[in-house]
């Protein structure tokens, strides 16, 4: 699919970018672990220095509703997807099935991956659960809303409220600083200009780039530019956190930083996280991996969180 | 998204490509500046005619000789000029109408001297109604009177510039003797008046090559001692007739013609032309209108062109920040805030263009009256005209690329590399 091949060369490209790093970034899944085993010592070093106790307090405004920890299934649905299929070319000669339906439930607090082979609907699904796209067929409710039934001019609402997207290319608006970036939701969402700056500071100071609020994404590095597009992601409070390779485009030990930062937001502030990955070793990670492969999901397993 | 925000995200994006943002602007600039200099050049002039004008008489007729329709070769003879019997006969018929009858013969320039002190004039031959008819404003002593032209008198009138030049004081020339050299001929005349020289800008624009002491000022002496000079004492081929100012002069003007006509009936080669000054103002303001709107319609034109550029680089940038848009529809921008962000910042640049182009202009405008000697605001009103279509060219060239953007497929636009 031209798509996901576009995508996993700009991941190449921009990992190259990037700059020297000690392994490149696996396609397929490594049995090696000597490489994750040095960049855990490094992402202990990730939050600011000011702070060497790693609690942080959970926000009023941002914590949800308590999380079952390490429980799964027990929260109340916040996807629930049934049978969705999706398909291009409607009515055309090159008329092509990408998702064959899809059933999946994902409950408040839980932390899950999905993982899957360049080409096997991964981008497509999650465009769906990110309201980017409509199903053709099937089922999609998401914290309450049925989407799959929304209006054209309802899903940047519902994307605005419900969805914070992490890209793996961050995406953050050039010429613009961290600060601004962080609005730039609640700015869509009508917020207030004082409580904005408020929440954004806050935001930024969780996952610690309060002392480059003020810079723009040029004079960030990688690891610094996706803490803010978290930060932005997490600014409206959604219901889910969408990841999508977070860190493709990151060394190795940005990218644990970067993994670090989801699991303690999972953990202390209780969010949901939707993580799209073509990496084994980052999905096990979580609490279940969705393995989708021909546009079908073929396996899901309980992970290691 | 509030309106504020869309406008200091453009004016950081203005600000990030500066060389880029005054590009786009230059039509803009150009345009706007082109409109506003001319139309405070316009004003400029138009008050530099209106003014003249009315300096030289608004209610003045000019009643002068010309050649009947299909005259090859004429010869001028003392019957054909316009006599002092027909000026008497007027004087009678319209004593109502007419204040004074202005007769003058120039006999050329010549320059007042005394030792190394000197002062360059221009030599008048006129009557009493010279003063009424050219607005002369006397500082001392007389003008020239009737009397003065019965008895050939060897009198002048000379302006306070040429009394300070000779004598030093303004004043001083009245009474005196003054010497006029006139190619190898002096001249002596005594003084018997002084007038106030204003500086036309009209004459200022044209006589710009000089420097402004040796400009030359005029000098009245009487007609009759100009027409001995010339050797020639029988009539005049233009007179200036002032009328009263309740008199409609225009329609005035149809009268003489007629009037005057009956004294040409048999001339084979002759006729007058009869006109007042009024109808002339009337036409050089018509013409100046007609070549205001002219330059207006070419700066419009310069509009335009700066409008499509503006478009284009609304385009350019739109598709340079594709992935931008994508980003902000994924964040939950809406078309809607989407179209207002490029519109806002297509309006911005053109307003930035709009009141660079004001200033520009305004300086070129008051600058450029300076020069003509006739300084000019500009209206308050083509500056908000000038600021109020900057916008409207904004909102007008911006809604295409605007639209564009806000219709992106968010999903497309995330992928654009």
């Amino acid at each position: 699919m031209a798509d996901e091949y576009t995508k996993t060369q700009a991941a190449v490209q921009e990992a190259e970018q990037a700059g020297p790093r000690p392994a490149p970034q696996p396609q397929a899944p490594v049995p090696a672990a000597s490489a994750q085993g040095a960049s855990w010592t490094v992402s202990e070093g990730f939050l600011p220095q000011s702070s060497p106790d790693l609690t942080i307090q959970p926000l009023d405004d941002f914590s949800s509703t308590t999380p079952e920890e390490g429980t799964l299934g027990l929260g109340e649905p916040i996807i629930q997807m049934r049978n969705i299929v999706k398909t291009f070319y409607i009515g055309e000669p090159n008329e092509l099935q990408i998702l064959h339906g899809i059933d999946l439930t994902v409950r408040r607090g839980e932390f899950i991956a999905v993982v899957g082979q360049s080409g096997a609907g991964k981008s497509t699904l999650m465009n769906i659960i990110g309201v980017l796209d409509k199903p053709t067929e099937g089922e999609y409710i998401l914290d309450g809303v049925d989407v799959s039934k929304a209006k054209d001019r309802e899903l940047s609402d519902i994307r605005n409220d419900k969805i914070g997207f992490v890209f793996q290319t961050f995406n953050l608006i050039p010429r613009t600083t961290a600060l601004k970036n962080v609005e730039l939701p609640m700015l869509y969402a009508g917020v207030s200009r004082g409580e904005r700056s408020r929440r954004a500071k806050d935001l930024l100071a969780l996952v610690g780039m309060e002392d480059r609020m003020s810079h723009q994404p040029n004079e960030l590095s990688g690891g610094q530019k996706q803490r803010v597009a978290i930060a932005r992601a997490m600014s409206n409070n959604p219901a889910i956190i969408l990841a999508d390779e977070p860190t493709g485009a990151l060394d190795s030990a940005t990218g644990r930083m970067i993994m670090d930062l989801f699991h303690q937001l999972h953990r202390e502030q209780g969010k949901t996280i939707v993580l799209i990955t073509h990496s084994n070793e980052l999905a096990a990670e979580t609490q279940r991996i969705v393995t989708i492969s021909d546009g079908r999901i073929i396996s899901e397993r309980k992970g290691m969180a | 998204m509030d309106l504020w925000e869309n406008i200091s995200l453009a004016v950081s994006g203005l600000l990030a490509n500066k060389m880029r943002a005054l590009l786009t602007m230059l039509g803009i600039i150009i345009g706007i500046a082109a409109v506003i200099a001319i139309m405070t050049l316009g004003n400029s002039v138009t008050n530099t005619v209106t003014n003249t004008m009315a300096e030289m008489g608004g209610n003045n007729i000019v009643v002068q000789l010309s050649l009947k329709e299909d005259v090859n070769s004429f010869e001028l003879t003392d019957d054909d000029l316009i006599s002092d019997e027909m000026l008497e006969q007027m004087n009678e018929v319209y004593s109502n109408e007419v204040v004074a009858v202005s007769v003058d013969e120039g006999i050329g320039s010549g320059q007042v001297k005394d030792g190394r002190k000197y002062a360059n004039v221009t030599i008048y031959g006129v009557n009493g109604g010279y003063q009424i008819a050219n607005n002369v404003k006397m500082m001392t002593g007389r003008y020239i009177s009737e009397t003065d032209r019965e008895k050939v008198s060897n009198v002048a009138v000379v302006s306070n510039k040429t009394s300070k030049a000779i004598f030093g004081t303004e004043f001083g020339a009245l009474g005196q003797e003054i010497k006029v050299h006139r190619g190898e001929e002096i001249l002596a005349y005594t003084v018997v008046g002084i007038y106030e020289h204003e500086d036309n800008p009209m004459m200022a624009m044209m006589g710009g090559m000089q420097a402004e002491a040796d400009r030359p000022t005029d000098l009245y002496i009487p007609i009759s001692t100009a027409q001995r000079i010339n050797d020639s004492d029988l009539g005049y081929t233009y007179v200036t007739i002032v009328t009263d100012s309740n008199v409609d002069s225009i329609s005035f003007a149809m009268t003489l013609q007629n009037f005057f006509e009956t004294f040409y009936r048999r001339n084979p080669v002759f006729t007058v032309y009869v006109m007042s000054m009024k109808s002339v103002v009337e036409q050089m303001t018509t013409i100046m209108g007609t070549m205001q709107l002219a330059i207006a319609v070419i700066a419009g034109i310069s509009l335009l062109v700066g409008g499509i550029g503006v478009m284009n680089i609304m385009l350019v940038s739109i598709t340079e920040r594709t992935r931008e848009i994508g980003t902000r529809k994924a964040l939950g921008a809406t078309n809607a805030s989407i179209r207002m962000q490029f519109i806002v910042e297509a309006v911005i640049i053109c307003l930035v263009g709009g009141v660079i182009g004001i200033i520009l202009g305004v300086i070129g405008g008051m600058l450029g009256a300076n020069l003509l000697g006739a300084p000019a605001t500009p209206s308050v009103g083509s500056v908000i005209f000038a600021m109020g279509f900057s916008m409207a060219i904004g909102v007008f060239f911006g809604y295409y690329p605007a639209n564009k953007a806000a219709k992106m497929d968010p999903i497309e636009a995330l992928r654009y590399e």
